[in-house]
């Protein structure tokens, strides 16, 4: 029952003459020897291209992370190339697989040990809503006790799809304001999770 | 394709435990016999033990409940002879309320996670063994979850409307 | 916390130090916690601590029917979540007493044994990364691409297949699954051999790894330990070699044994069990060849779903359709246990059913978390590097350690 294919038994040379897209410039003022723009612009692109994720990985989407990562997806091309571990460093919070209530007050304490500005994206269907676990001892979202920026839905996400997330907290990050954490909307959030 | 047939392996335990063994069945070839919690230790190192049957691989501890029986809870052995390639499963049923049974720890080192999680899901006590505590679930939790009467789904979710699911 | 020692001496000198190998660490591949109580760099005594991803899969196995437990299955060990599903179908297969014809065994060897390469991938990329050696991992993760486009021709999905039903499998393997697996077998023995060239015989590797985490026969077996690490120790324990499943009797393979159970023999074992599956998965193309090409599942039409097109135009397969998914079919009142060999060890499946159309108690007999539990006595008296590197020669996988 063959049907057409698209790809990969016969890989074709990969073109990377012109293929190779560069930042583009924000708008502003330019002179000679000088340029002139909006500060949020700048930090923006600059934030954008160099986010330090933390892999939270704890189950089977930590393997698709794995994936994405490695040369084939290559998450690095994002700028994502220095995972960090340690909150401290760490800019994005990527959760990644189902997260069980005695999981839940460590996921809290590593988000909090994160210094602003931070962003969480919920990795998978665990991680976004329970996932296919509507038991006793899942937390059915993280969003009951961190607050979350970007959801990555599936079971577990193709490496587009982590990647897509990753695009869309890109357009999230070069497009807020440079004191994200000033906003009386964002205190509020974070003062419904009970977090100063 | 074991070396001795169940059939033998049942006449040597029933010499050594006259009357003190039931045979259930050997459902898909599986000698499973059921003792009551005074011989299990006895029967279980007799099984390790013996220089024909040298049952020394513990495969797994597990339980049951059975909540309309008489007893209740029953744990669950299964042995493996690795150089005969025989298995055999054994059963120990106890009322509800007097959930004890003496610990497998000293026989083989495995039992001591295997008889954790039997605790933490079922709430059966292993006397003796040398650190019972909850393994899977959180340690404040005060139910045995795998037991029948305890729900699958977490109760305080106030976010699952019954009306979208059709309760 | 229980079980530390308590330092009642005021010196300083005498001091220990408590580190915690907490949930989330980078060396610690999946969520598990370890507290380790140090003297400088040698453990003194360690505390695990595990439950980080328990999601209750016996209880919700108690409240799905049985085709709606494989996706729990592929959750287990979900590097190898095809071993997992077929270990489950087999299980079942053995409750009702269905017999599989050749071809359909033939295709699940084909499908497990790729798992059990791409978990062993993992595991020993992995160990490669936590001694800091990256470039390995790198490009053996190429082959995991590779075999995770031959699940999609299969069945669609990447890494939690949920490949196969029981009966057999749902669609049969089209020609560009085979043109891929043949791509990969002659692809992968290349970077396989670039890969045991950049470890096997290098000077720090072995430094890193040799005489590191030894453990005789005696203590393996008394802690129920099974699989390559049991193997690594003298133990040749293989559940396809022991109590042969899905047709494993027909095939000719080694079971690589090691000596004396340290890290770099479970190193080893770990690739030569690739090499070996390589080599079952060739045998196996051979043996395809003479059996019919359209058999890919037995003929149950009591638990294996009709075609829809016959269930759209004929009464008797509508019938069928209905009964298998409102579960009218009754099945046998018995228990089974059936075994299958992971990539970690025995895994195996203790269903006691009921008649209906979930079972009664399922429970799964986990390797990892059977293998995990020696781990804290093991690792007194260690140095912390070596514990990291124990860890991951260990290859425990979270999932399959809290199920």
């Amino acid at each position: 029952m063959a049907r057409p294919v698209r790809f990969n038994i016969h890989p074709i040379q990969a073109d990377t003459k012109d293929n190779i897209s560069l930042a583009n410039m924000p708008e502003g003022y330019t002179g000679e020897g000088f340029f002139a723009t909006n500060l949020n612009n700048v930090v923006g692109l600059a934030r954008k291209n160099s986010l330090w994720p933390l892999p939270f990985a704890t189950s089977c989407c930590g393997i698709e992370f794995m994936a994405t990562m490695v040369s084939h997806y290559d998450l690095a091309r994002f700028g994502a190339e220095r995972l960090s571990f340690s909150p401290r460093q760490a800019d994005l919070l990527m959760v990644m697989g189902t997260i069980s209530k005695k999981m839940g007050p460590v996921l809290r304490q590593v988000y909090l040990q994160m210094a602003e500005p931070r962003w969480v994206m919920a990795v998978g269907a665990c991680a976004s809503s329970g996932g296919i676990f509507d038991t006793y001892s899942v937390l059915q979202g993280i969003d009951e006790v961190i607050p979350v920026d970007v959801y990555v839905p599936g079971c577990p996400p193709r490496p587009e799809a982590i990647i897509d997330g990753f695009m869309a907290i890109q357009k999230l990050v070069q497009t807020e304001t440079l004191r994200r954490r000033s906003e009386p909307q964002y205190q509020k959030l974070l003062a419904s999770y009970g977090i100063q | 394709m074991g070396k001795f047939s169940n059939e033998e392996l049942l006449n040597k335990l029933n010499a050594e435990f006259p009357e003190q063994l039931t045979v259930v069945g050997e459902p898909f070839g599986l000698l499973t016999l059921e003792t009551g919690r005074e011989n299990i230790i006895a029967v279980l190192s007799y099984l390790k033990n013996d220089a024909a049957l040298q049952f020394i691989y513990l495969t797994d501890i597990t339980a049951i409940h059975y909540p309309e029986e008489e007893k209740q809870i029953g744990v669950i052995y299964h042995l493996h002879s690795l150089v005969n390639n025989v298995r055999v499963r054994i059963k120990v049923f106890m009322a509800d309320g007097d959930v004890h049974i003496p610990t497998a720890t000293e026989l083989w080192n495995g039992a001591n996670w295997m008889e954790r999680e039997t605790y933490d899901l079922f709430g059966v006590i292993f006397d003796g063994h040398p650190d019972l505590r909850r393994i899977l679930n959180v340690d404040d939790m005060t139910a045995f979850p795998m037991r029948k009467e305890f729900p699958l789904e977490d109760p305080n979710r106030v976010d699952k409307k019954d009306y979208f699911f059709g309760r | 916390m229980q079980n530390h020692p308590v330092y009642t001496d005021n010196d300083p000198q005498n001091e220990l130090s408590t580190l915690n190998l907490g949930p989330t660490h980078p060396a610690t591949h999946g969520v598990f916690q370890n507290v380790l109580q140090l003297d400088g760099e040698r453990i003194v005594s360690g505390v695990s601590t595990i439950g980080y991803i328990h999601r209750a899969f016996e209880k919700i196995a108690e409240h799905r029917p049985f085709y709606q437990i494989t996706p729990l299955t592929d959750r287990l060990n979900y590097c190898s979540s095809p071993i997992n599903n077929m270990g489950w179908h087999m299980t079942v297969e053995k409750l009702l007493g269905i017999e599989m014809p050749k071809r359909v065994d033939y295709l699940r060897v084909i499908v497990m044994e790729l798992a059990r390469i791409s978990d062993h991938i993992v595991c020993n990329g992995v160990l490669g990364v936590d001694t800091g050696a990256f470039t390995g991992f790198l490009y053996m993760m190429e082959y995991r691409e590779a075999i995770y486009e031959i699940y999609e021709e299969v069945c669609g999905s990447r890494l939690t297949t949920n490949i196969g039903r029981i009966g057999g499998f749902e669609r049969n393997f089209n020609t560009i699954a085979f043109d891929k697996l043949r791509k990969f077998l002659k692809t992968f023995p290349k970077t396989l051999k670039e890969f045991e060239s950049l470890f096997n015989r290098n000077r720090i590797f072995i430094d890193r790894t040799r005489d590191v985490a030894a453990v005789t026969a005696e203590d393996a077996l008394s802690y129920s330990w099974s699989g390559p690490i049991l193997r690594a120790t003298g133990v040749d324990y293989d559940v396809r070699a022991m109590n042969p499943y899905s047709s494993y009797e027909d095939f000719e393979f080694e079971v690589p044994v090691g000596t004396n159970g340290d890290v770099y023999n479970r190193f080893l074992v770990r690739n030569e069990e690739m090499w070996q599956s390589l080599r079952i998965i060739e045998q196996a193309l051979a043996k395809l060849e003479k059996e019919p090409t359209d058999i890919f599942h037995a003929d149950v039409p009591d638990f294996y779903l009709p075609p829809k097109e016959e269930v759209y135009n004929n009464m008797e397969a509508l019938i069928y359709h209905f009964k298998i998914v409102m579960g009218e079919v009754p099945t046998p009142t018995t228990e089974v246990y059936h075994s299958v060999e992971g990539a970690n060890g025995e895994l195996g499946f203790y269903l006691v059913n009921d008649g209906g159309r979930s079972p009664y108690r399922l429970h799964f007999r986990r390797p990892s978390f059977i293998n995990y539990q020696m781990y804290a006595p093991m690792s007194r008296g260690m140095l912390l590097s070596d514990a990291i590197i124990n860890m991951s020669s260990l290859n425990v996988i979270a999932g399959e350690l809290d199920a």
